[in-house]
């Protein structure tokens, strides 16, 4: 009975990757500033889940231990993030990324 | 087998709920789908044998962080006022899907969680595994992650400020300024 049906490997990496470009096009397509910012957390999420992947592949805590630290930049990433918004809600009355696009001075 | 099953039905769960959160127009209703994928990550993390990760999963990811976008979805309101809001939210249309894939994973959660020492038979990490590990060979890395959220903690503060434009636009707001002490002019 040692020879258990555990997950493959490839196949939760892929399901990492394309979390990962559907994170990516959210980046590159949407223009709310917050769903920017959702779209950063499911590419951040999907580095994660391929490191739990590798790692459980393994039998090793590694991965859990840079999921942390992924966890960790996160944190700090989105609360700055959301600093930001609020500044540039105030700003420009709007969430709108291409109301900043021109730079002063 | 079966848990080969349970991953790809998590996995589905995931894929579907990540896409409709990068595609939906309202900001509250990509949060819920986004929610839910951390969620169906998290049990994909048990099934794979992570359970401490799964465990962090729903607790910061789906817990801590994912509040910080609720308040402030809340606190800018994002132009529509709190009946209308209040209305499309409770649209039957607007919640019944995303019901549904909660409940797909809540019926996997208790399927796991029912028969969890005869489905997981790959190695599973547990906690004192990663603890030991996190405080030993890695406790640099712990304390790089600390000074981070703290440099992440000081930026937040320093731009959540109300009067940080303040200082440029209206008058009123100088002695504010004269009284922070620093000087961003």
């Amino acid at each position: 009975m040692n020879e258990a049906v555990v997950i493959p490997m490839e196949h939760g990496l892929l399901l990492a990757g394309i979390l990962f470009l559907i994170g990516l096009l959210g980046v590159l397509v949407r223009r709310n500033i917050i769903l920017i910012l959702m779209s950063l957390e499911i590419m951040l999420n999907a580095c994660g889940l391929a490191f739990i992947v590798a790692g459980a592949h393994w039998g090793v805590a590694d991965g859990q231990i840079m999921f942390m630290l992924i966890l960790s930049i996160a944190a700090a990433e989105v609360s700055v993030g959301l600093g930001l918004l609020l500044q540039a809600h105030r700003r420009f009355g709007s969430l709108d990324v291409d109301q900043a696009s021109r730079m002063q001075g | 087998m079966l848990e080969l099953g349970l991953f790809y039905i998590a996995a589905t769960v995931s894929l579907i709920s990540t896409i409709l959160a990068v595609t939906r127009y309202n900001a509250a209703h990509a949060l819920i789908y986004l929610i839910i994928s951390l969620l169906a990550s998290a049990i994909i993390f048990y099934l794979v044998g992570a359970p401490f990760a799964a465990v962090l999963e729903v607790v910061i990811y789906a817990g801590a962080i994912m509040v910080l976008f609720v308040f402030v979805i809340m606190l800018l309101n994002l132009g529509q006022s709190g009946d209308v809001a209040e209305h499309v939210l409770l649209r039957p249309g607007m919640w019944i899907f995303p019901s549904v894939l909660c409940v797909i994973l809540f019926v996997e959660i208790v399927y796991v969680l029912q028969s969890s020492e005869r489905l997981l038979k790959g190695i599973v990490v547990g906690p004192k595994d990663v603890g030991l590990e996190l405080f030993g060979p890695y406790v640099l890395a712990v304390e790089i992650a600390s000074m981070l959220l703290l440099a992440g903690l000081v930026g937040a503060y320093h731009l959540g400020r109300r009067y940080f434009i303040d200082v440029r636009d209206t008058p009123t707001a100088q002695p504010l300024a004269a009284m922070s002490g620093d000087d961003h002019e």
